[in-house]
């Protein structure tokens, strides 16, 4: 993007001071997009399955016009330079998600678990808590800068989020996974919202220490070897995902942040042996867990051979599910142009059919195309924040930005490929697809973060001095 | 700090790939290993979304469909379940298909390939899928003497008519019979239906097709087929001949003589006096003179050794290789391993009465699409020539005799030409076990040809132990059939 408003410069990390158009328009044009797909595809339900026109269709369509329009009109005040893709794509990632959850609402089938019934009312009320925290952040957050003194405050809090769900008494275990606490009538998941507490912290640390862990190296056989001390925070940051596997049996979570860890350190250090450490001691990790862990046993198991897991579930013999085989079909049910929406029978799945699975349902009635074009979707969000870390300016921003892009990466690599077989499953969300609140009201934030480090990246430089005398002014703090 | 910033981007964009991929081999590569699994309930809700073909008798469909709850939207309805269930099968959205419900499913379901090209169109038009229907041989008013038959003995039986010059089967009964409707769904009671109907919970057993897949010892209506045998190996060469046979007549190889049932005159006894009197003796001989290699080689053209495909499978019928001398004497009266189901003696029958060839039997005459054109036609096959057309009219004429004046006269009707024989065999350690009654006949037309081949079995535990009971039991449900068959071509 840079680089084309700014054809003098190659760099994409440095942005032309001068005459950066603001972009608002194409992201208000994209916008009407983004609200008219879901339109159309929450028509093209209620046709297929009631052969009408759903009677929510004008309060469903103003609803998320409305929502996106805030948004729209609230990045267009406080962050006018900011990127012109997030929000579109995250309004039509979200649009899709509330379809396909109100198109699983209508099954027969998904009556009696819970909450399938009323599922997309209260998406719709989770995705205008979600575009409110975004204004929250658009509004009071200035400079992403301002952060960076919360550090350790980010550090005490991500902690306090990981070890929530280990609470006596709030903590839920959902099918094994011990990742959501219960508030009143409310399940949270922590983990979505320490996902950008921890980014922050990391963010703040690396910066800091990111000389010394990069610079006071021994050469080993052409790769640079930290000192033992400075090994220390990689090491802490592995215990607790660790930890979190072990106690809160979520290989997703743990996998997430170290993973977003390691990205970091890498970026701010430059060495690649940060990288080979980070394999080596997650293999070491998730091996080491799965060897005495029978949760995550019975995940690698069911990943390896779902059809036998599904025939076990069929006999009832406890603790199987088939949820992993009847994604499966779901997928391959779909084929290459898929069934159409509300014409398959992703409600086989059952259970999280419309949370973690819901990315069979666009498989299977959406189709290979319609999937990989989701994908993109996603890639296109983690490549626009990719390109806000080139191109901020301050390494903060830059650590932040990938942190959470990379992070967001991983989550759909991670939840993506759990649902389509390509690894054991976690107890993960696609973001904005899935039906829940936590991971929409935080992801919403991450869109209004990345956004801010990319107005902040891409606004003109403050005007040139009036006088070069003031440029000639050296001030020497103390 | 953009280096690394750009492999990140890199390793980012990997991760991409690899979903990408792997999509494409879940939704391309294995996608219809996938949709076809045979585990996938999506094979079964398509089953079930649109209403099942008809199975057509008479111009008249004999099943339906109804709508039910849940994800499987039609299920399956029979007309006097009961009494067609034999022909039809059964379909159950719990408990799968079998016979023509599962032989033809393709049609019926409108799945089959023969009707992609129509499908296609109607996918394109917008209509809904629909199935073909099944359009039977088979005669209801006969089927409905031969079932009410069955079920006014309360006994355990079978019937099986044919039509001797096609091999079209006319009737297939078998009591007691069960109602498919009951086991259609998939709910609860579906299900308790179903485990009643199971053999272990139900010692008669009504899921078993008699009429096909059971073999019973065919006792004297054998006799015929050893007749038909001896004729054409040259041992006999008239009806009316006497033969060489002594009485009591001692099987070869053994100090036993081998009994008449009462004292009946079997003394060098004529082919005609014979079968008319039903003589062990006489057969007993004529079959060991025969010989084993030649007895086998007549019984196979009738079709026995083999299962027969109509187009359900039936048993296949035992005549042994290998026996001793007194045990091709037995078995050539219908006994020792000698075994037959009703559709093997109806055949052998047919052959008789269609002077020699013997026309391989079917059930399904015409296969329809949903617009009732035709697909596939069975058109009438020879299947053997078991005996010359002379030999033939020999034991028509012995067999007309037997219902004149022998054992088979309850199977006389007014105005027509009726043959028979009857059976009685015993079976189980010492004859323990209930008889079973048999009677095997056919009706001629003024034209000669005959227009109905019949085997009636019934399991009596009240049967005599004679001969009478076979005419007594069996032979009346037999007249029954044929007189439907001789009044519904009128």
């Amino acid at each position: 993007m840079s680089s084309t408003t700014n054809p003098s410069t190659h760099h994409t990390s440095t942005i032309g001071a001068i005459g950066a158009p603001s972009r608002r328009n194409t992201e208000l044009a994209l916008l009407v997009f983004a609200v008219l797909i879901p339109v159309f595809a929450y028509a093209n339900v209620g046709l297929a399955i009631n052969d009408e026109v759903p009677a929510g269709l004008l309060s469903y369509g103003l609803g998320l016009g409305l929502l996106a329009g805030v948004g729209h009109v609230v990045v267009r005040k406080f962050a006018p330079y900011s990127d012109p893709l997030l929000l579109p794509l995250a309004t039509l990632l979200n649009g899709l998600g509330l379809v396909a959850i109100w198109r699983l609402d209508q099954s027969e089938l998904l009556q009696d678990i819970q909450q399938a019934g009323t599922a997309a009312p209260r998406q719709l009320m989770y995705t205008a808590l979600g575009i409110a925290l975004f204004v929250a952040v658009m509004i009071f957050l200035k400079d992403h800068r301002v952060l960076q003194r919360y550090t350790y405050i980010s550090m005490l809090g991500a902690l306090f989020l990981l070890l929530l769900p280990l609470v006596p008494g709030l903590g839920k275990n959902i099918y094994g996974a011990k990742i959501w606490i219960q508030v009143g009538s409310f399940s949270i998941q922590p983990g979505e919202f320490a996902k950008i507490v921890l980014a922050i912290f990391f963010a703040g640390y690396l910066m800091v220490k990111r000389d010394a862990l990069a610079l006071a190296s021994r050469r080993f056989m052409g790769l640079y070897l930290p000192r033992g001390r400075d090994l220390g925070p990689i090491l802490v940051v592995w215990m607790v995902s660790i930890l979190i596997l072990v106690f809160e049996t979520d290989l997703g979570t743990s996998l997430l942040f170290f993973g977003m860890f390691v990205i970091m350190l890498y970026v701010a250090t430059e060495r690649t042996s940060w990288i080979v450490f980070g394999l080596l001691m997650s293999a070491v990790g998730a091996v080491g867990v799965a060897s005495f862990e029978p949760h995550i046993q019975q995940r690698v198991d069911a990943w390896l051979d779902p059809m036998k897991e599904y025939t076990l579930s069929r006999a009832g013999v406890g603790g199987h599910s088939e949820q992993a085989m009847q994604a499966l079909w779901a997928f391959g049910s779909g084929g290459t142009l898929g069934t159409g929406w509300g014409q398959g029978h992703s409600e086989l799945i059952r259970f999280a059919a419309n949370s973690d699975f819901i990315l069979a349902t666009f498989g299977e009635e959406l189709g290979l195309a319609g999937l990989m074009a989701l994908l993109l979707l996603y890639a296109l969000i983690v490549e626009r924040g990719v390109r806000t870390a080139l191109a901020a300016r301050d390494p903060f921003g830059k650590l932040l930005a990938i942190g959470l892009s990379g992070a967001f990466a991983l989550q759909v690599f991670v939840v993506a490929g759990g649902v389509m077989g390509l690894i054991p499953l976690t107890g993960m969300t696609m973001p904005f697809l899935a039906y829940g609140g936590s991971s929409v009201i935080a992801n919403w934030a991450l869109i209004g973060i990345l956004l801010r480090i990319s107005d902040t990246a891409r606004r003109p430089a403050p005007a040139a001095p009036a006088s070069p005398d003031a440029e000639m002014t050296q001030v020497v703090r103390p | 700090m953009n280096k690394p910033l750009r492999r990140i981007a890199i390793f980012c964009g990997l991760l991409v790939l690899t979903l990408l991929i792997r999509d494409n081999w879940l939704q391309y590569v294995q996608a219809d290993d996938l949709k076809e699994d045979e585990h996938n309930r999506r094979v079964a809700i398509e089953r079930y979304a649109s209403p099942r073909g008809d199975i057509i008798v008479d111009g008249k469909a004999i099943t339906g469909h109804a709508t039910t709850d849940g994800d499987f939207k039609y299920k399956r309805t029979y007309k006097d379940g009961a009494m067609w269930a034999p022909v039809t099968g059964y379909v159950s959205q719990a408990f799968g298909a079998t016979q023509i419900e599962s032989i033809d499913d393709g049609i019926l379901t409108g799945n089959d390939d023969r009707l992609f090209f129509r499908n296609t169109l109607d996918m394109v038009t917008g209509k809904k899928r629909e199935g073909g229907n099944v359009v039977t041989t088979l005669n209801s008013a006969a089927q409905k003497a031969a079932y009410d038959g069955l079920k006014k003995q309360g006994a355990k039986g079978a019937v099986v008519a044919l039509e001797p010059s096609t091999g079209k089967i006319l009737s297939m009964a078998s009591y007691p019979s069960y109602d498919p409707t009951a086991i259609a769904g998939s709910n609860d009671a579906a299900g308790e239906a179903w485990n009643k109907l199971q053999k272990k919970n139900n010692p008669d057993d009504p899921m078993l097709n008699r009429a096909l897949r059971e073999v019973y010892p065919p006792g004297s209506t054998f006799k015929v087929l050893t007749a038909a045998a001896a004729l054409e190996h040259g041992k006999a060469d008239s009806a009316d001949e006497k033969t060489d046979s002594p009485l009591p007549w001692t099987m070869p190889g053994t100090s036993t003589e081998l009994k008449n049932e009462g004292n009946i005159p079997c003394e060098n006894a004529t082919l005609r006096e014979a079968l008319r009197v039903s003589c062990n003796t006489v057969f007993g001989k004529l079959g060991y003179d025969v010989g084993n290699d030649a007895m086998l080689e007549t019984a196979k053209k009738f079709g026995f050794t083999e299962e027969q495909f109509v187009p359900v499978r039936s048993s296949a019928s035992v005549f042994s290789d290998g026996m001793n001398d007194s045990q091709v004497a037995l078995s050539s009266i219908g006994q020792f391993n000698t075994a037959a189901t009703p559709l093997q003696m109806a055949m052998v029958t047919s052959a008789i009465a269609n002077n020699g060839t013997l026309m391989k039997p079917y059930m399904v005459d015409e296969l329809q699409a949903p617009n009732l054109d035709t697909i596939e036609k069975t058109d009438p096959e020879e299947m053997s020539e078991p005996l010359s057309a002379d030999n033939a009219q020999i034991l028509q004429s012995m067999m007309e005799t037997v219902v004149e004046d022998g054992t088979g006269t309850n199977a006389q009707i007014d105005g027509v030409t009726v043959g028979g024989k009857t059976g009685t065999a015993q079976h189980g350690v010492d004859n323990s076990e209930n008889p079973y009654a048999w009677f095997i006949s056919y009706a001629k037309g003024e034209d000669g040809s005959a227009p109905v081949a019949v085997a009636v079995v019934i399991e009596d535990e009240n049967a005599v132990r004679d001969d009478i009971s076979g005419g007594g039991l069996a032979a009346p449900i037999a007249k029954n059939v044929m007189e439907a068959v001789i009044d519904s071509k009128k």
